[in-house]
């Protein structure tokens, strides 16, 4: 049997604010993930990293 | 009968849930998901065993890596949600838990925790070594495969055996900040692991009724009350002089070596008024106590150790 299925655009306002949180969620996530790459990058390897030739 | 729950309960939630091709689950929902009180726990219990050993890294790295493993650890409650979600749909305790409680499908569950699983232990390879990374993933593969899969609907040693996937935290930070594992987080191991049973088989007595209902087979619901009680106190006589191991050892300091003998002996005694009360609403009550006791003697146990190596209040025993 073919399940009736809703569109994506049509989410309640409840669905969308609770998307809206976890694409937010999301964002937060991965921006603190390359901050986390940074920093132990520099704390590894040390500021001299930066300063290498081209 | 289990096998016909959990696919009605997958499709059905896979249906309701998943109808529009979009999560219908919250932030603070994906987030419990994660056990966060057990995380909690294994973050203290890992810090703990980082802290001990004094190791000479720097800070940042210390911390990313005792994120990784709290992120490892919450990435293992997910899985043993996803697939325990038809017995947790039956126990009073866990009936509210995002999957039974329909808030998340369950294959958004396993998603979610494959993908923060494998990220923590490529990211945890990164920043430290790959001894700890292999740790990581081991601890993971035991408690989401070889506890939840396995051990738990098929043996009374369930927690027992299972409880080494909740005991190895220390043992995965000493070595993401040492590259090695010694002696001082094999004995934070052995005080979790020795720990476990008294705990949970603390818990069973009070909810043997839920745990029958799911068919789960606790201590009390196979060998009986009186032989879980017997148990209970066999382990608690083998963690009271446990929980002194880091003194002879060398790491424990004087306030730890009060702390875990006073703990000790309250665990002893509360273990033998379980053992001698068991009718009725006082048996309940002590196991109840034991239970509650025990999350608060761990607690102290490691607190103190971490006060005596992290704020610099350790004042050896001997010498």
């Amino acid at each position: 049997m073919i399940q009736m299925t809703k569109p994506a655009s049509r989410l309640s306002p409840e669905e969308q604010k609770r998307r809206r949180k976890r694409s937010l969620a999301l964002a937060l996530s991965l921006g603190a993930l390359v901050l986390l790459f940074y920093v132990v990058t520099i704390a590894k390897l040390g500021p001299g990293v930066l300063q290498r030739p081209m | 009968m289990m096998t016909i729950v959990t696919n009605s309960l997958t499709e059905e939630h896979n249906e309701t849930l998943v109808t529009s091709g979009v999560s219908k689950g919250d932030v603070s929902d994906f987030f419990a998901l994660l056990k966060p009180r057990v995380m909690f726990l294994v973050v203290f219990t890992a810090l703990v065993g980082m802290v001990v050993v004094h190791p000479d890294i720097h800070p940042v790295v210390a911390f990313a890596s005792l994120l990784m493993i709290a992120i490892g650890a919450g990435a293992s409650g997910c899985l043993n949600m996803w697939w325990d979600a038809d017995i947790d749909a039956i126990m009073i305790r866990t009936r509210k838990r995002p999957i039974p409680a329909g808030k998340i499908a369950p294959g958004e569950a396993l998603a979610f925790g494959m993908t923060l699983s494998v990220g923590s232990v490529i990211v945890l390879g990164l920043v430290s070594n790959v001894l700890a990374a292999s740790l990581l993933a081991f601890t993971i593969f035991f408690y989401a495969v070889i506890y939840s899969m396995w051990l738990k609907r098929s043996t009374p040693q369930n927690i027992v055996i299972g409880g080494a996937a909740g005991a190895l935290p220390p043992i995965v930070a000493q070595a993401a900040v040492t590259g090695h594992v010694g002696w001082e987080s094999i004995i934070l191991f052995a005080i979790i692991f020795i720990w476990t049973p008294p705990h949970f088989w603390a818990l069973a007595l009070v909810k043997s009724s839920d745990y029958e209902r799911a068919g789960i087979p606790m201590m009390p619901n196979v060998a009986g009350p009186d032989s879980t009680r017997r148990q209970i106190l066999a382990y608690t006589v083998l963690l009271a002089p446990l929980g002194l191991a880091p003194v002879a050892y060398g790491f424990g300091g004087l306030a730890y070596a009060i702390v875990a003998t006073l703990g000790g002996l309250g665990m002893l005694a509360l273990a033998v008024q379980v053992f001698r009360l068991r009718e009725g609403e006082p048996a309940m009550r002590v196991a109840q106590q034991l239970f509650g006791f025990s999350i608060l003697y761990l607690f102290v146990l490691f607190a103190t150790l971490l006060a005596e190596h992290g704020l610099g209040f350790f004042r050896p025993v001997f010498g």
